[in-house]
């Protein structure tokens, strides 16, 4: 075992580069996922440097340009740039998806592993999980949204209540397998009290499923804010998101068709590359069932 | 048999009765005074009064749910604050295109779907198994409402096949009726037929496997019988179960394709009644399409004592 590992050592030089090759070769998409994802977070953290100009600017005499040099994917009814408009409303979708994918990760880890060690918790828990699973979770949110003032924090709020029923059962699956394993009784049996034996035994083991679980999450809370914003119940109308400016560019779809196409297209893109990475995450760590999905 | 029947039956009341107190105790839970944010920024202090009393917000919270409780089951599903009109009779009036588009989507989406799973799980590991998967993964990421506008620009703008909006009842002409729901269709569907596509090919790889299949294929049955006879009825279980799931797709996008192809169904009664801030129509609608999910998901899990008669215990 040590002969092999020594003789296959690469050598320190080209230990990174070898490395991404290697993780290419074997998940090319998932890599693929990663680097558009990496660069949608640059146009994020960058996009006032982009040459970009202030999203807000109205200018009437420059109403609906075709795509041009100075409007790079042209100007929307009110004469704003949309490069400007879509490069800005990467920072909403892109921060969205993240905060709810930890919210509710982190809330549906809290509420699974109650629920996984104490049965009264369990018991009442899943009967609301169950409720709330019963509510389509696009009209959940609608709901709750219908009934605040629009923020990005209520869009927040909302998707994240939609979402932690699926975390919920997860978790609470896991920790239902691991808590039969043999390495947990002994530690019962040794008298390690419930809070260690969580923090040691279980979570570890939950964290890759969640890691996946938390991709999926973000992917759909994404199209969830641009489907709440596209309705009008979602981000407020003066902040730029990719739902918002389709939502605004609808009735112009005979005239600049661009107008939706742009932002469709940095949506889907996104949400491809989320899923390309949580789909490559995911056969990594069960190379089973990679086969099967 | 008849006692996994009732005790699926029964099992559904207790989550009707959350998902209504759910429903019912959103204007609660919400921040702030929710009659006053219903009632809008241009209120009056007198309207948000007259609100507050009519959404019954003056009195406890318990005996206004009962009262609410007992109107529903009698059918009642309150009077919409905007029109004055029952919820029940709006919604009623609006239910043939929401119905027409997701009938028709379901049908075409589980008629494509399946069998792409299965040819895809034969297939494993050739061009056709990647196609399938390429296409399932692209509809996971593409929103319903971007495919519906790529669509009518494709379909309807320059090619001029077919109309970019609007809806034509069933009794002035088939024909019509139909053209106007294959896009709407089409962009609803696409997610759906993905989400089935996956589970059929995961579920077939995984029948394949069994020992039951080698038997059937060694006495010589053809591999078309060995699929549709053997495994895609063993592999029915899970692919019923996306399909009941996947509801909450088609009920979640069909508000979001009614609000781009202009079709005056519930979903668009639900958009008008949030922008409105029309909470008895939100909750009536609401309430209405979680029923529908919770009944289909009960019919799902009761077809599986057909597929797999070991389900009866």
């Amino acid at each position: 075992m040590s002969a092999i590992s020594v003789s296959a050592a690469p050598k320190p030089v080209a230990s990174t580069w070898q490395f991404v090759k290697d993780a290419f070769r074997r998940h090319p998409t998932a890599i693929v996922g990663a680097a558009v994802l990496i660069l949608m977070a640059l146009i994020a953290i960058f996009a006032p440097w982009l040459g970009t100009v202030d999203p807000q600017a109205v200018s009437p005499i420059k109403r609906l340009k075709p795509p041009s040099a100075a409007f790079w994917f042209g100007s929307d009814m009110l004469g704003r740039d949309v490069y400007s408009r879509v490069l800005y409303g990467t920072r909403v979708s892109l921060s969205i998806g993240v905060a709810v994918a930890l919210f509710s990760t982190a809330v549906g880890l809290a509420i699974g592993l109650a629920t996984g060690f104490i049965r009264w918790v369990d018991a009442i828990v899943m009967r609301i999980m169950d409720g709330l699973m019963s509510i389509p979770p696009v009209l959940l949110a609608i709901a709750l949204m219908a009934l605040t003032r629009a923020s990005i924090g209520n869009v927040i709020l909302a998707i994240t209540l939609a979402e932690v029923p699926r975390v919920v059962r997860l978790v609470r699956s896991l920790v239902l397998t691991l808590r039969e394993q043999p390495y947990v009784e002994a530690a019962v049996a040794a008298g390690t009290t419930l809070p260690r034996i969580l923090v040691r035994h279980i979570l570890p083991n939950t964290v890759a499923p969640l890691l996946v679980q938390a991709t999926y999450v973000c992917a759909s809370a994404m199209i969830t804010e641009a489907i709440l914003s596209f309705i009008g119940a979602g981000t407020p109308p003066n902040i730029p998101s990719w739902g918002n400016i389709m939502a605004e560019s609808r009735s112009m779809i005979q005239i600049a068709p661009a107008l939706l196409l742009f932002p469709g297209l940095f949506l889907s893109l996104t949400v491809l590359a989320v899923n390309l990475l949580g789909d490559g995450m995911r056969d990594a760590l069960d190379p089973r069932l990679a086969r099967r999905m | 048999m008849f006692g996994y029947l009732s005790r699926r039956v029964l099992a559904t009341i207790p989550v009707m009765l959350l998902v209504a107190l759910f429903v019912f105790s959103l204007l609660y839970i919400a921040p702030g005074d929710p009659a006053a944010i219903i009632a809008g920024d241009q209120a009056t202090p007198e309207d948000v009064d007259r609100i507050r009393a009519s959404l019954g917000l003056d009195r406890p919270f318990l005996v206004r749910f009962f009262e609410w409780l007992w109107h529903v089951l009698q059918g009642d599903l309150g009077t919409s604050i905007f029109t004055n009109l029952p919820v029940t009779h709006l919604i009623a009036q609006r239910v043939e295109p929401t119905l027409s588009l997701t009938l028709c989507t379901l049908i075409v989406s589980v008629a494509l779907a399946v069998p792409l799973g299965v040819v895809a799980a034969a297939r494993v590991g050739t061009w056709i198994d990647r196609c399938v998967m390429a296409f399932s993964v692209l509809g996971f990421s593409v929103p319903v409402f971007v495919l519906a506008y790529v669509l009518i620009i494709t379909f309807s703008i320059e090619l001029e096949w077919l109309p970019v909006q609007g809806y034509r009842p069933f009794r002035e002409g088939a024909w019509e009726w139909l053209r106007h729901l294959i896009l709407p269709s089409m962009a609803l569907g696409t997610v759906y037929i993905a989400l089935i596509a996956r589970i059929t090919r995961a579920s077939m790889l995984d029948v394949l496997t069994h020992d039951y299949i080698r038997t059937a294929q060694a006495k010589g049955l053809s591999s078309n019988a060995v699929l549709t006879g053997h495994a895609l009825k063993n592999a029915a279980v899970p692919i019923m179960t996306i399909i009941g799931i996947g509801i909450a797709l088609l009920i979640g996008g069909a508000i979001v394709t009614e609000t781009v192809f202009a079709l005056p169904g519930i979903g668009r009664l639900t958009v008008d009644a949030i922008l409105r801030r029309d909470y008895p129509v939100i909750q009536g609608v609401i309430l209405m399409f979680s029923a529908i999910y919770v009944i289909i998901n009960l019919a799902v899990d009761l077809s599986y004592m057909f597929f797999d008669p070991r389900i009866r215990y």
